[in-house]
């Protein structure tokens, strides 16, 4: 897959809370007693970490199933995707895509392809 | 009359197995938490329809739910039933945060290294004997947690780890605190059991522990006759009216102590097998004890296809079969540790489930069984409620 470089770790200049969309994975839906999309407030800098850390304070019992508690790393066999690309290994600080702040896609949280 | 209330954990979500003291027609609930793996539902002893369940799975870890009704509705837990849920409906609790104190150390691996402790999940809920808020709940890897504001915040009793924690080895199916035993007489003793690091007694509420290991013997695991620890327990029971009095299913063996675990001696007896994993007392006998054998640790299924449960009338030693309504061929299901119980009624009621799915009940002391369920996915905990 060819990385969007328009979208992918774009700048922004607003400083207004931005709603972004993010789908969750069916468990988290029905842990979270939400529908597949939520959306979150996220302020600046609106980073992948700013992102996570209002979901969860929005949904409290989200935390620690999605970031360690104490580490505050991903969990194994969690994964993020937005625009088509493959988010999950980058650092707390890496700025959510323009077209995720715009509300154009959404940021998925999703369960890895695991077990058997 | 009276009401029994069966709470299941299984791989795929809990159900709730309700019927009359007369025990012949079943009402099933369920499956709670759809999808993810159960493996505890406990109630507390003083307030029944305050039930704890533990469910977790590979990818999103450890939640700790509670319900209030009697398995009616669940939330996970706030410290009191009117913050569990937001006025938008939505759970406000933070109920799965089990960190260990201070630095996590390190416990000996599979290739006899150092290895650190990491939280994996809840194997086991403990309810308090005198206060619905307070829990203990036993974890993988190895450690004991306790909240005493229903289930909103947990703490861990590091004491436990410095009983030669440094020393303790996972098995084959991981290292955890799967049996905890509340003493009716006394407060502040607790015994508890761990999968390849063996059985642990605190006098002092838990601040401290020591292994009460004495006269297990386990010479292909242990070469050490005097180890202290090390030794695989599978389950620990006892009578409430007689809690010095402990029943052990080791790795193989079963062994009773006269005197709180500081010497146990084997009372396997005429078994066809002493290997398995639960072992339960009878409600209203103190000396009558329940088992199921399997054939080894490398085939984990009943000897010669036939599914038995084995009762002792004399605190070991002596055995007789059960079979009367359980499968008598080409039956290769395992009992796991958690997954018997016994009701309070009397006769004694007597429940377990199998891996297979199936959730059996005697409604007279063991002497003959129904299927309550027959398929639901594999059973992992079964825990009993004598309700008025």
């Amino acid at each position: 897959m060819t990385p969007n470089s328009e979208t992918r770790g774009a700048p922004t200049a607003a400083t207004a809370p931005r709603a972004v969309r993010v789908q969750l994975p069916h468990h988290l839906r029905t842990l979270a007693r939400v529908p597949a999309e939520v959306v979150i407030e996220v302020g600046e800098p609106a980073s992948l970490g700013s992102l996570l850390d209002a979901l969860e304070a929005r949904h409290p019992v989200l935390r620690g199933t999605v970031r360690d508690h104490v580490t505050r790393r991903r969990r194994p066999f969690v994964r993020f995707f937005a625009c088509r690309e493959d988010l999950s290994q980058e650092p707390p600080d890496f700025p959510l895509p323009a077209a995720v702040l715009s509300g154009a896609e959404p940021f998925l949280i999703v369960g890895a392809l695991a077990g058997g | 009359m009276n009401k029994v209330r069966v709470l299941v954990g299984t791989k795929k979500g809990a159900f709730i197995l309700s019927a009359d003291g007369r025990r012949e027609h079943w009402d099933v609930s369920g499956p709670h938490f759809a999808g993810w793996e159960i493996y505890h539902v406990k109630g507390s002893p003083v307030e029944p329809d305050r039930l704890y369940a533990s469910q977790s799975n590979g990818w999103f870890g450890q939640i700790i739910q509670r319900s209030d009704d009697g398995g009616r509705s669940w939330n996970p837990p706030g410290s009191r039933p009117d913050e569990l849920v937001g006025p938008d409906g939505m759970p406000r609790g933070e109920s799965n945060k089990f960190v260990y104190e201070g630095e996590a150390g390190t416990h000996k691996w599979y290739d006899g290294t150092q290895h650190p402790w990491e939280f994996k999940r809840i194997w086991h809920l403990e309810p308090s004997l005198t206060d619905p808020d307070t829990v203990y709940a036993g974890a993988e890897d190895a450690a004991l947690f306790r909240t005493t504001d229903g289930g909103k915040t947990w703490k861990e009793l590091p004491g436990l780890r410095q009983a030669k924690g440094h020393l303790w080895q996972p098995g084959a199916g991981g290292m955890a605190v799967h049996t905890i035993l509340l003493d009716p007489q006394n407060p502040q003793r607790i015994w508890l059991a761990i999968s390849a690091a063996g059985a642990f007694r605190t006098d002092d509420g838990g601040q401290t522990w020591k292994p009460i290991n004495r006269g297990l013997k386990s010479p292909f695991e242990l070469p050490d006759p005097d180890a202290e620890v090390g030794h695989c327990v599978h389950r620990i029971a006892r009578h409430p009216a007689r809690p010095d009095v402990l029943y052990m299913q080791k790795h193989w063996d079963i062994m009773r102590t006269e005197d709180a675990g500081e010497q146990w001696t084997e009372v396997s007896g005429n078994l066809p097998s002493d290997f398995g994993f639960p072992i339960e007392v009878h409600a209203h006998e103190p000396a009558t004890v329940y088992v199921v054998p399997i054939k080894s640790d490398s085939e984990h299924f009943p000897p010669e296809g036939k599914l038995r449960v084995y009762r002792s009338r004399t605190g070991g030693h002596e055995w007789e079969a059960l079979t009367q309504g359980l499968p008598q061929r080409d039956c290769y299901v395992n009992v796991l540790r958690d997954a018997m119980a016994v009701d309070a009624l009397d006769p004694c009621g007597v429940y377990f489930g199998t891996t297979g799915g199936q959730v059996y009940v005697s409604p007279n002391n063991g002497d003959t069984w129904q299927p309550i369920v027959r398929d639901l996915p594999a059973v992992l905990s079964v825990e009993v409620q004598t309700l008025p």
